[in-house]
């Protein structure tokens, strides 16, 4: 079983703190979402794990071993990102074949599927592409590539809504056949909710959550009643965020709850993975108050 | 079959066993009869396979599905009568008492609940 260590990262781009002593430890096999808000650090910090731009400080480690200028741990790592690394002028089967001479190995019969499922004509130049088959030309590589740690970068920018669907499909498909690591890094957080194992949330260069999903949501908390009932009842708790319908008020708690008593007019529930995000995510900009969409 | 519309207000994980189990008692899917695998559920509502395979494993450990080696999950001989007993066990908590109590909010007496009650059985 490979691991993939990120330690003491830290980036600065001028006097910016893009990355502040960043740490985390990536198992074979599961499903991480990567989530932040546009800026938080996700991009850098995928950039950085495979040996793209340096980090100012600290290390990424596969199996104990740090990567930089290690080709036999970078060609571990995939990074499918919006930053092209292939020229305009070349074709998509010269640059898979560049892959597979990288790689060492390339799974064509995967590949075949995907290209005809998705559509893709494979005779284009790379440059030629739309910025939804640029995507979909750029996974297809990720998900063909003998890889154990697949970072996906905004997997599904410019794809519509019957390609995602696709997408997440073959995703799946390709998990289990071939169990593996993949980092995906989205704003579409409803999309991947259920698929990924572990949620990381990046906020303002730091990491603010990273847990397996199932235990994060368990920690979510909705309580709903009376205003009065419902402040009382949760004072003390770790209240991230409240709407208001009239007299009627929601608190939403991320945390455990003791054995504190609940009043009857007092409805407890579970909220989602994205409204617990934008809570988490907007702490910093003095309103606790959202709309639901 | 399954319907599968996922809130948020449970772990996936029971609710994929409670789907399984409602397709069964339904007769979805029927006694004898090999129910979708982990990856296909997987695939189809986008859940991580892990999540779909804890709330299958569920399904098992109460005997109402099994795995035949090679072959894949398959409904137990019985099964839709398990689930039918556990359903009526569970009826009273969980929807007899928010009956009772979704009438005290509406001030419906016990009467006129028992009436209710009878016109619901003759329509």
């Amino acid at each position: 079983m490979s691991v993939l260590e990120v330690s003491h990262i830290t980036k600065t781009f001028g006097s910016k703190h893009v990355l502040s002593d960043v740490n985390l430890t990536f198992e074979e096999g599961k499903i991480y979402g990567l989530l932040g808000r546009n800026g938080a650090g996700k991009s850098t910090l995928l950039s950085i794990m495979t040996n793209r731009i340096f980090a100012g400080e600290g290390e990424v480690k596969i199996d104990s071993e740090n990567v930089d200028d290690n080709d036999a741990k970078l060609g571990l790592m995939y990074l499918m990102s919006e930053v092209n690394l292939y020229a305009d002028g070349w074709k998509l089967k010269q640059i898979i074949k560049d892959s597979e001479s990288f790689y060492g190995s390339f799974n064509h019969e995967l590949a075949d599927r995907l290209i005809t499922e998705f559509g893709l004509d494979i005779n284009q130049k790379f440059g030629k592409l739309s910025t939804g088959y640029n995507s979909i030309f750029k996974l297809i590589l990720a998900l063909c590539l003998p890889v154990k740690f697949v970072l996906l970068d905004e997997p599904v920018l410019g794809l519509d809504a019957n390609h995602r669907e696709l997408f997440y499909s073959e995703l799946i498909q390709s998990y289990s056949d071939n169990p593996r690591t993949f980092i995906i890094s989205t704003h579409l957080i409803e999309e991947v909710a259920n698929i990924i194992s572990d949620v990381i949330v990046l906020d303002q260069g730091r990491v603010i959550l990273n847990q397996p999903v199932e235990d994060v949501l368990a920690k979510t908390h909705s309580v709903v009643g009376p205003e009065k009932d419902v402040d009382q009842y949760t004072q003390g708790l770790n209240v991230i965020g409240h709407d208001n319908m009239g007299s009627i008020r929601a608190n939403y708690v991320y945390g455990d709850l003791d054995d504190r008593i609940l009043p009857d007019t007092v409805q407890l529930s579970n909220f989602d993975l994205q409204k617990l995000f934008i809570y988490l995510t907007n702490q910093y900009e003095g309103s606790a108050h959202h709309e639901d969409k | 079959m399954m319907k599968f519309e996922f809130n948020s207000s449970e772990p996936i994980y029971r609710q994929v066993a409670e789907q399984i189990e409602d397709a069964v008692a339904s007769g979805g899917f029927e006694e004898g009869q090999q129910i979708p695998s982990t990856t296909e559920i997987s695939k189809e509502f986008h859940i991580n396979p892990a999540t779909v395979l804890k709330g299958m494993n569920i399904v098992v450990a109460k005997n109402l599905i099994e795995k035949r080696r090679g072959l894949g999950m398959f409904v137990q001989q019985g099964a839709r009568q398990r689930i039918l007993e556990e359903k009526r066990n569970s009826f009273f908590e969980e929807f007899v008492v928010n009956l009772v109590r979704e009438a005290r909010n509406l001030d419906i007496s016990e009467d006129e609940l028992l009436e209710l009650v009878k016109r619901g059985y003759k329509r």
